[in-house]
């Protein structure tokens, strides 16, 4: 099977540099492309290619970049920026790229920026990841050096300058407009769209964000076509995905596979199935913000429009695996801590109806639930629906609480009537 | 138009506008918060949302919050649908999970917007059964109270503060449900438009400290229409008394002046009229001695005094064209002075001229906002005219939503704008002798002493259009930046000069006068915007009192003086000012607080201050406004008009002078027709409406009697007003009056200033009726450009000596206004304002005191530097009690004060 994204990623860990990663294959892309292939050409084929926003959302990469004013009229520079503030729970799959594989980043950096005409480019780096702006750092050198980055690369008339900015880390952050204000020095509070950054972006120019996974797959779709790359999913949307596994099964980790994969396949053959003693209960397919898929959904197919089928999200396609040793009202409570954390404090429904739900399911957990606290969330679950907040946000989070309702509302409703957690055995 | 379906009913809209604004302006309601009609949608607080249908067969719709909506042909729209009505419910919940239940301390209630929107949701029942919030209150100066635990993070505050106002001491800290607003630490709130916190914070968390002193509720509060005192600009405010004390000012919304917002002198400056030093009995001097009298044996003394020898009048640019009128006529045109020192009559009659003769666009405040190039020629606007320096801010937002319209950014979506405009400038140059505020928006400051100004300006004319009389010998360097400004004024659509009295150069209104005339054409007629002093220097000027400086200096004074609120010694120096009182037999003073000027007096009467007076003062760009009293102050105080009809019917023995507003008006027209307009700008006092007069206080559940119950159950009968068609109770009409009869905003289920919606054609336009106030001088149709003479420019100056220039101050140099507790506390010591340079010349360092000399006179002052001024320059304090120049500007010198 093809490993575009960590096929030559070395076993040790360590980085791979530039020399390794060109005897790979590496830049050939960029050789291929930039200079020599129209902008708009580059743009219609990851478009062709039906390669999906790796960040979690799903949205076709190609048309996103279709919306970016060109010509002599737009207003420059523009920008592009690689989203790298991974902060998703359960979430671990950028980092691999970013550690092991810098240049494969930087790539795709280079076709995206060409893709849209950006001069400058940006990786907004979650202040954690010190590994992978060390490595960045030096791959970013390395490529300068090289002549890959800064005026005129490759003797083409193309200009691009790639700076790392490290976040102060807020989960926030990591919706791409939040995102734009961070970088410019301002609140991380979202905006409002429209205007989309497209237009309206960063310091108000046109700008691309874009995952890592999704722009270290820009590389592969321009040296090999957008037809090869839809060949390496199971299903129509192209490509592999880097999936993973935490929680209680015996090999958790993250590894590149054919989009489409099942559920089954990833727990069971990847991550070697649940631990011994342990039941699989459900899991959230990408992340804190997506809905449980449970015991039902197994053989249910890992794209996005599948799992959206069945009424959750692929997300960042990392895996979180709830079992039955663990009490489903305690997992969302933790969830929800760090939801309420996390909210920016913009609009209200997210601001102070997810602090209400995390005290409820606090209060349920230490056997002090009472009569209407089910109805205390199922009411702001729906209040916190999609389109009720300013941004994505609180209605993600009401993802794994909604679903956790639904498919294990026996044990929250045992909480309320037992006055005390089963699993805790607390209470009075 | 187009049209749009809500709830059913047909209505016709403008495409694009914003869906809340406009279903607030028919009449609909729909709750908000982070909305504000002055600064756009942000969509934060989700409480406007609505339900938006795809089309008739969509019958579950999608919930979407109308403050970001524009108008779009044919959409259908429920306000009513259940689901979302539950919805709006469920925000106001969350809100409540930490908003104190302390309504019945809180100095917001029962006008509360807050409150309203609870109500208006419907939202009752508390669900949450665990611990609210509490944050840690700060110290924010004499002005604003803070209480942050009533905060519903609206953002407005710092929205207003930050982005209208251009503030950078109030931020919000931290995140999610503990976010803060309020400053970096304890300390006084910097910008000088903070008091409009009080009615941008939808509840309690900033409100009026100077209130608070003795608080009164809204309901308890007897309002009027009226206009603000402190500056030239002619804000509108609603002054609230009860049990005979002031207790605080509101904006009073009008379109064309103050919109929403006043400044802080204009709110705060109020507290004089409580202090003990105010004028409250009748006065005549038994030798050297003032000692109380009655009405009747004063108007004997007057008339036995005044019987004999001529009279001189004069008058007062902070009192009411009927009294500056009265007075006129009971000592005659030809006695009648204007009361201002020589050099500001000059300016007055120059800006007369220019305003009559020249062909000249005087833009209202609100349409300095629309200007597309601004030059602020020589003038601290942010201090000697406040409000207008928040309206020229305004001009860079006008420019980003130009701007932002490239990408279809719909001009109310604030924060898109901004986002989208970044960091870009206003089309405004600023010369200015030091940093000013403005300086900030401005694209361009150029650093000149005052001199250097008016020769920059009178240059710029002529580089504009070569009609314009040229000058020569001027520095190399200028010819840049004057092609630069040229080129962008006359690229101008819409371009404006703006000075001001601040700079106190006659030559400086010139040069403006003279840039507008350049640019003058067919297609364009530049604006001019000239503040004057003070809040009826205009009307002052229309009656024509002569230059008093005259006989000041010859010494030629009859007998008898009559002084009309005017303290001379804040016009004149005192020498002569003392000089000139000496000469007098009798002098009768009608004031209502005490200056310099009552020592002299043989005879003081009481007057009202303007929120126990009714009158019109004509502000800085013509237009009359009318204002009433809040309340009947205690006998014998009344109106300076009043007293000055009942001196002449006592004097000359007449009888039958005016007994109101209407017939001392009637009396006013006859002698002046400019003045004709002010018949107009209000209804005469038998005005009824469904045979009521207009309440003065909104309803009361608890009726009025329990008002004074604590002194007695008795219903009093209430005084009344022969001057206005309103009465001073809450009994009357309470629906909407006339605009210039509005005194509070009132609707059902509108007790904040909100209700101001409802008062308007549409939101954040003009009042229903039109806007109060009549321009009484319009520019001459006349359009043959006219110009200036270049004056004789200043030789430079000798080594070591300097250009002294006067520094306004918004809180020191007001008359009134430094009188007041909270505005003292906010004035700084006088002070001189050097470069480093010069301090270092001079051996000086920030804080010493320095001896400033001129015109063979010395001050001590406090050294301040200013290391982006000009070098050749030394700024002054102007119009402080403590330190009073009244000759600035001056050629002087500086030097420090050795210890001893």
């Amino acid at each position: 099977m093809e490993k575009p994204l960590t096929g030559h990623i070395k076993d040790d860990g360590s980085q791979l540099e530039l020399k390794g990663y060109e005897k790979e294959g590496g830049y050939r892309a960029v050789k291929k492309v930039i200079g020599k292939i129209d902008p708009e050409n580059v743009t219609a084929t990851v478009k062709d290619s039906n390669l999906k926003g790796r960040g979690g959302a799903g949205f076709g990469t190609g048309m996103k970049w279709g919306f970016v004013p060109m010509g002599e009229d737009a207003i420059t520079p523009k920008y592009l920026v690689a989203n790298a503030d991974e902060m998703e729970p359960g979430t671990f799959k950028d980092r691999l790229l970013m550690e092991e594989n810098p240049h494969l980043l930087i790539e795709g950096m280079i076709l995206s920026a060409y893709a849209i005409q950006a001069s400058i480019g940006f990786i907004f780096i979650r202040g954690a990841y010190v590994k992978s702006v060390d490595r960045l750092e030096k791959a970013i050198h390395e490529a300068r050096e090289k002549g890959y980055l800064g005026k005129n690369i490759l003797k083409s008339g193309f200009d691009l300058d790639l700076y790392i900015h490290i976040s102060v880390g807020r989960y926030m952050c990591g919706e791409e407009t939040a995102l734009l204000n961070a970088l410019e020095g301002r609140r991380a509070t979202p905006r409002f769209k429209p205007p989309y950054p497209q237009a309206s972006g960063l310091f108000g120019n046109p700008t691309i964000v874009n995952n890592v996974e999704t722009l270290c797959c820009v590389p592969y779709i321009m040296e090999h076509g957008a037809e090869a790359f839809k060949n390496l999913s199971y299903t129509d949307e192209g490509g592999t995905k880097l999936y993973g596994v935490s929680g209680n099964v015996k090999n958790p980790g993250t590894w590149e596979l054919p989009l489409g994969t099942t559920m089954r396949e990833v727990i069971e053959e990847h991550a070697g199935g649940m631990m011994n003693g342990y039941t699989f209960r459900g899991a959230l397919p990408g992340g804190a913000s997506t809905d449980f898929l449970v015991n039902d959904h197994m053989d249910v197919k890992l794209d996005f429009s599948t799992v959206m089928n069945v009424g959750s999200r692929l997300g960042t396609g990392t895996l979180v695996v709830l079992d039955d040793k663990t009490c489903p009202v305690g997992f969302v409570a933790n969830l929800m801590r760090f939801f309420g954390r996390e909210s920016c404090g913009w609009c209200t429904p997210c601001r102070d109806g997810i602090p209400f739900v995390q005290k409820t399911l606090e209060a349920m957990e230490a056997g002090k639930g009472k009569e209407g606290d089910m109805d205390v969330l199922e009411s702001h679950v729906e209040f916190m629906g999609p389109g009720n907040t300013f941004c994505a946000f609180a209605p993600g989070a009401m993802e794994p609480l909604q679903s956790a309702m639904k498919y294990f509302g026996k044990d929250f409703k045992q909480h309320i009537t037992d006055k005390k957690c089963a699993w805790k055995g607390n209470g009075k | 138009m187009v049209n749009i379906y809500i709830d059913g009913i047909k209505y016709q809209a403008e495409e694009g506008k914003n869906l809340l604004d406009y279903c607030l302006s028919v009449g609909l309601d729909i709750p908000y918060f982070c909305f504000h009609p002055a600064m756009g949608s942000v969509g934060a607080c989700r409480l406007c949302a609505v339900k938006m249908y795809k089309d008739e067969n969509d019958t579950r719709g999608k919930i979407i919050m109308s403050c970001v909506q524009p108008v779009q042909d044919g959409m259908i729209i429920s306000i009513e649908d259940p689901e979302v009505k539950h919805f709006r419910a469920q925000v106001i919940e969350s809100l409540m999970n930490n908003h104190p239940h302390d309504c019945p301390i809180c100095d917001e209630g029962g006008e509360c917007h807050l409150q309203d929107m609870t109500v208006m949701t419907g939202h009752v029942y508390r669900r949450n059964r665990f611990k609210k919030r509490t944050y840690r209150n700060q110290y924010l100066g004499p002005f604003i109270n803070h209480e942050m635990n009533r905060c519903i993070q609206c953002y407005r505050c710092t929205r207003f503060y930050r982005e209208y106002a251009g503030g950078y001491d109030l931020d919000v800290f931290g995140i999610h449900s503990r976010v803060f607003f309020g400053r970096h630490q304890d300390g006084m709130l910097e910008n000088e438009f903070s008091g409009n916190l009080v009615e941008v914070c939808p509840t309690g968390v900033f409100t009026d400290k100077t209130l608070k002193k003795h608080y009164t509720r809204k309901w308890d509060l007897s309002t009027a229409p009226s206009i603000c005192e402190h500056c030239s600009l002619g804000c509108n405010t609603i002054p609230g008394e009860r049990y005979g004390k002031l207790r605080r000012i509101r904006n009073r919304y009008n379109y064309d002046v103050n919109g929403y917002f006043l400044c802080d002198r204009g709110r705060f400056g109020y507290e004089y009229v409580n202090r003990e030093t105010r004028i409250k009995k009748i006065k005549a001097r038994f030798g050297a001695e003032l000692q109380d009298t009655t009405e009747d044996e004063i108007l004997d003394k007057i008339t036995n005094a005044f019987e004999k020898g001529k009279t001189l009048g004069i008058g007062s640019a902070r009192a009411s064209v009927e009294a500056n009128y009265a007075l006129n006529k009971l000592v005659g045109a030809e006695n009648f002075y204007a009361g201002i020192s020589g050099k500001d009559h000059q300016i007055l009659r120059n800006y007369l001229d220019i305003l009559r003769n020249y062909p000249v666009n005087v833009p209202s405040m609100k349409e300095t906002e629309e200007a597309d190039y601004v030059l602020v020629l020589g003038e601290d606007i942010t201090h000697s005219a406040p409000r207008l320096a928040l309206s020229l801010r305004q001009t860079l937002m006008k420019k980003a939503m130009d701007e932002a319209a490239r990408v279809s950014i719909p001009r109310w979506l604030d924060h898109a704008v901004r986002e989208f405009y970044q960091d870009g400038k206003a089309p405004m140059t600023t010369i200015t002798p030091y940093n000013t505020k403005l300086d900030d928006v401005a694209s361009k400051s150029l650093r000149l002493n005052p001199h250097d100004t008016v020769k920059f300006g009178f240059l710029l004319a002529n580089r504009i259009n070569n009609d314009a009389p040229a000058v020569k010998d001027y520095p190399g360097e200028w010819d840049e930046w004057l092609d630069q400004l040229a080129k962008a004024l006359i690229n101008a659509k819409k371009p404006l000069i703006v000075s001001g009295w601040g700079n106190g150069l006659e030559e400086m209104l010139k040069a403006a006068a003279n840039i507008t005339q350049a640019l003058n054409g067919e297609e364009r007629k530049a604006g001019l915007f000239y503040a004057l002093p003070e809040a009826n220097s205009m009307g002052l000027g229309l009656l024509e009192g002569n230059d008093l400086s005259g006989i000041m200096e010859t010494g030629d004074a009859p007998e008898n003086l009559i002084i009309l609120e005017n303290d001379l010694y804040r016009h004149f120096d005192k020498v002569q000012a003392d000089k000139f009182f000496n000469q007098f037999k009798n002098i009768l003073l009608i004031d209502h607080t005490e200056t310099n000027t009552t020592d002299h007096a043989s005879f003081v009467l009481p007057s009202g201050v303007t929120a126990e007076s009714s009158g019109t003062f004509i502000n800085t760009e013509g237009r009359a406004q009318r204002f009433y009293k809040a309340y009947i102050p205690e006998a014998p105080v009344m109106d300076s008009w009043r007293w000055l009809g009942r001196i002449e019917n006592h004097l000359k023995k007449t009888g039958g002078q005016w007994n109101s507003l209407d017939e001392c008006l009637a009396e006013l027209v006859k002698g002046y027709t400019v003045f004709k307009p002010l018949t107009e700008l209000a209804p005469p006092s038998g005005f009824r409406i469904n045979g009521e007069k207009v309440a003065r206080a909104p309803h009361r559940y608890t009726g009025r009697t329990s008002m004074h119950a604590h002194k007695n159950v008795h219903e009093q009968k209430p005084p009344q007003d022969e001057d206005a068609p309103m009465s001073f109770t809450m009994e009357g009409y309470n629906g909407t009056p006339p605009s210039s009869l509005v005194s509070h905003y009132w609707k059902p289920g509108w007790n904040s200033v909100q209700a101001l919606n409802k008062y308007q054609q549409e939101v954040g336009g003009p009042m229903h009726d039109g806007d109060p106030g009549k321009r009484v001088i319009e520019p001459t149709d006349n359009p043959k450009q006219q110009y200036f003479k270049v004056p004789v420019f200043e030789t430079k100056t000798e080594a070591g000596e300097l250009y002294l220039t006067p520094v306004p101050h918004i809180f020191g140099s007001g008359e009134m206004s430094s009188l007041s507790a909270a505005i003292r506390e906010a004035t700084p010591e006088p002070y001189v304002l050097i470069h480093p340079n010069v301090a270092g010349q001079n051996d000086l360092n920030e804080d010493d005191v320095a001896i400033v000399r001129a015109n063979g006179k010395e001050w001590k002052l406090k050294v301040k530097t200013d290391d982006k001024m000009a070098d050749d320059v030394a700024g002054i304090t102007t119009g402080f009690r403590q330190s009073y120049i009244v000759e600035l500007p001056l050629k002087g010198n500086i030097e420090k004060q050795e210890k001893k």
